[in-house]
């Protein structure tokens, strides 16, 4: 299973892959367009950290056995066997945020738009039909890397 | 009391404001602060008076927002003084400094490679297909003997003559000396990479090798220089060949300019102020590595390089560096930069000639830089007589460097020429090896084509052979001193 996987000593804090991020999950997937017509609703899934010098983009880790599922009181959050990612499904969310509390990277964001709250979460573009989520493709200095899964030695 | 400066912008940011986006992205990059964000308007606001040109923030804008222009306030047009001469004038005035900068010459003085016409086969002579012929770039850098003498045991031919110290290198290029200290440790480290990849060397430089790059030793030329930074044994004996740094082109006469932002520590200088000094210090060095490594000596290319270069080899040089005057530097004054010394192609052809004359260009390899910008260049150097090439300014561009020629200021928006732990993860060396390797495999490449083309299919065939160049527009004292017949001249 792949995952996104960061070298944070070749981030450099460009941003980009939020830019990116939240191209790919627009309406247009443009980026003039999605800027000038959607900027309100462009939300990226991952934030870049920063303690200067060092940054690092952090994103959901797509655990296997995840705490904000666990916590998901509405069943919008929940782990796809077949994607093996977590998906979290707006039109469910409750927004009580108790994903929000409970994810350990701090990688799952609260929103409010047009009167609606919700938490929306990286879902490695997989309904896309990217060759590989936007960021990684995005990042100009490889420090996003999209790669199998190592075992924990 | 802060007046408001007469100088103006060298540079104008233009911003597309259809296309920005406000990401910030290029706020965060430019290591000028050339760009800032205005939150009450929600706009991105250009400083145009700190650009300087290096297009850091153009290559990382994601929708192509922006472009940097030269200024186009154009003074009263005048001859004598122009708006780089006023601008400098006005800098001088304002500080009461000399002015730095980083990089080579950038004054338009001829350039004699675009003066060299190569030669190519028809009819005559076959050109060799480099696709189907083996072509052999490999060269020796080192003392070569004066002859070769072979024995037979058991009916195999064996060498009788015992060899000088020789280093191969798989392509006559190399890479300049650029030290740890004017360039962050993951350009030094995408250097070593490279040369070792591709089977060529890097130059240390004067600021010493740093501890994680020992591994590379193999394709190290360790440089000492008067400041003696870094050198020990173990540096010494850790390189591949040794070179002793008397001078360098972008500032001939004088060295060892890091700003104070990029300085860690600095030593008592030592001059060597004669021929034997040189050799003291070239059989010091010897003595050292017990004869096992070719020593270099550096210069830069001046009046009398010839004799200098002479000296060098008598003194017992095994390798002569020559920098011309368009070698590029870390941190110069612009007056020496832009004015002293000789260029790289008339210095060559002098020494090559001068050591031929005297019956001892074997004893030494020739290496010269300062200005070799393709392989076009290296081919025509090689046939005024050098043995290799060092590329710095063209290595750097290749990670990156854009010439804006701020190196001295230490805040090098791309990363290479800084310290600044926030912009030197710009360079991510696995990126910057690939880029070195692909430039070192495409001039390789060209030189190979253009040498079978020629009929040749080694580099060792064409090295100092100067019939195969002719000069277009030169007068006949630069023919003289370059050694080549006019354009349009046979044999």
């Amino acid at each position: 299973m792949k995952k996104i996987y960061v070298n944070e000593e070749y981030c450099i804090n460009c941003h980009l892959c939020e830019v990116y991020c939240a191209v790919a999950h627009s309406e247009s997937k443009d980026i003039l367009k999605a800027y000038k017509r959607e900027k309100e609703r462009l939300v990226p899934r991952l934030v870049v950290e920063m303690a200067n010098p060092a940054s690092l983009p952090v994103q959901c880790r797509q655990c296997e056995d995840p705490p904000c599922v666990e916590g998901c009181i509405s069943g919008a959050l929940v782990y796809d066997l077949t994607a093996n990612i977590v998906t979290s499904n707006p039109d469910r969310c409750v927004g009580c945020w108790t994903c929000v509390a409970s994810c350990p990277f701090g990688a799952i964001h609260p929103v409010c738009l047009d009167g609606l709250k919700f938490s929306i979460k990286c879902d490695l573009c997989f309904d896309l039909e990217l060759e590989m989520p936007a960021c990684v493709a995005a990042c100009p200095n490889g420090a996003l890397i999209y790669e199998e899964e190592q075992e924990w030695q | 009391m802060l007046m408001k400066s007469m100088l103006i912008s060298e540079f104008i940011i233009e911003r597309n404001l259809d296309r920005c986006i406000v990401c910030r992205a290029c706020e965060r990059q430019c290591g000028f602060d050339a760009h800032q964000y205005d939150p009450e308007d929600d706009v991105m606001v250009s400083i145009d008076e700190n650009c300087v040109g290096c297009q850091r923030c153009s290559y990382i804008c994601p929708t192509n927002a922006i472009t940097i222009r030269r200024n186009p306030t154009e003074f009263q047009p005048h001859a004598q003084w122009d708006a780089n001469t006023i601008h400098n004038i006005m800098k001088q005035a304002e500080t009461g400094g000399m002015l730095l900068a980083g990089m080579g010459n950038d004054r338009p003085y001829p350039i004699y490679w675009d003066h060299l016409l190569l030669n190519a086969s028809q009819v005559t002579n076959p050109s060799i297909d480099p696709l189907r012929e083996p072509m052999e770039l490999r060269t020796y850098l080192g003392r070569k003997p004066d002859r070769v003498e072979i024995e037979e045991t058991d009916g195999k031919p064996r060498l009788k003559t015992k060899l000088y110290p020789l280093v191969e290198i798989e392509t006559p290029i190399l890479f300049a000396a650029m030290s740890y200290g004017a360039l962050s440790y993951n350009v030094c480290r995408s250097l070593a990479q490279a040369a070792q990849e591709f089977g060529t060397l890097f130059n240390t430089g004067e600021g010493g090798l740093h501890e994680k790059l020992y591994q590379y030793g193999d394709h190290a030329i360790v440089q000492v220089a008067s400041g003696r930074f870094g050198v020990d044994e173990e540096y010494l004996n850790t390189g591949a060949i040794i070179e002793i740094k008397i001078g360098q082109g972008a500032k001939p006469g004088i060295g060892g300019h890091l700003p104070g932002e990029k300085v860690l520590a600095d030593i008592a200088r030592t001059h060597i102020y004669s021929i034997e000094d040189l050799r003291q210090l070239i059989f010091a060095l010897k003595e050292a590595t017990d004869y096992r490594k070719p020593i270099s000596v550096k210069i830069a290319a001046v009046h009398n390089v010839a004799s200098i270069a002479s000296g060098i080899v008598h003194a017992g040089a095994d390798i002569v560096a020559i920098d011309g005057f368009r070698g590029a530097t870390g941190a110069a004054p612009v007056v020496i930069r832009n004015n002293v010394g000789l260029p790289i192609e008339l210095a060559l052809a002098a020494v090559d000639q001068r050591l031929r004359d005297e019956g001892v260009r074997n004893n030494v390899s020739l290496i010269v830089s300062g200005s070799i910008r393709n392989s076009a260049d290296v081919i025509k150097a090689i046939a005024l007589g050098a043995d290799a090439v060092y590329i710095g300014t063209a290595a750097l561009i290749a990670i990156g460097c854009h010439l804006c020629q701020k190196c001295h200021t230490g805040k090098c928006s791309w990363g290479i020429a800084t310290q600044d732990p926030y912009k030197t993860r710009r360079v991510n060396p696995e990126i910057a090896t690939r880029r070195l390797v692909n430039l070192l495999q495409a001039w390789s490449r060209e030189i190979t084509d253009t040498l079978g083309g020629m009929g040749i299919n080694s580099i060792e065939s064409l090295k100092g052979n100067r019939l195969h160049l002719r000069g277009v527009g030169l007068n006949q004292v630069e023919l003289d001193i370059l050694g080549v017949k006019h354009a349009g001249e046979s044999l």
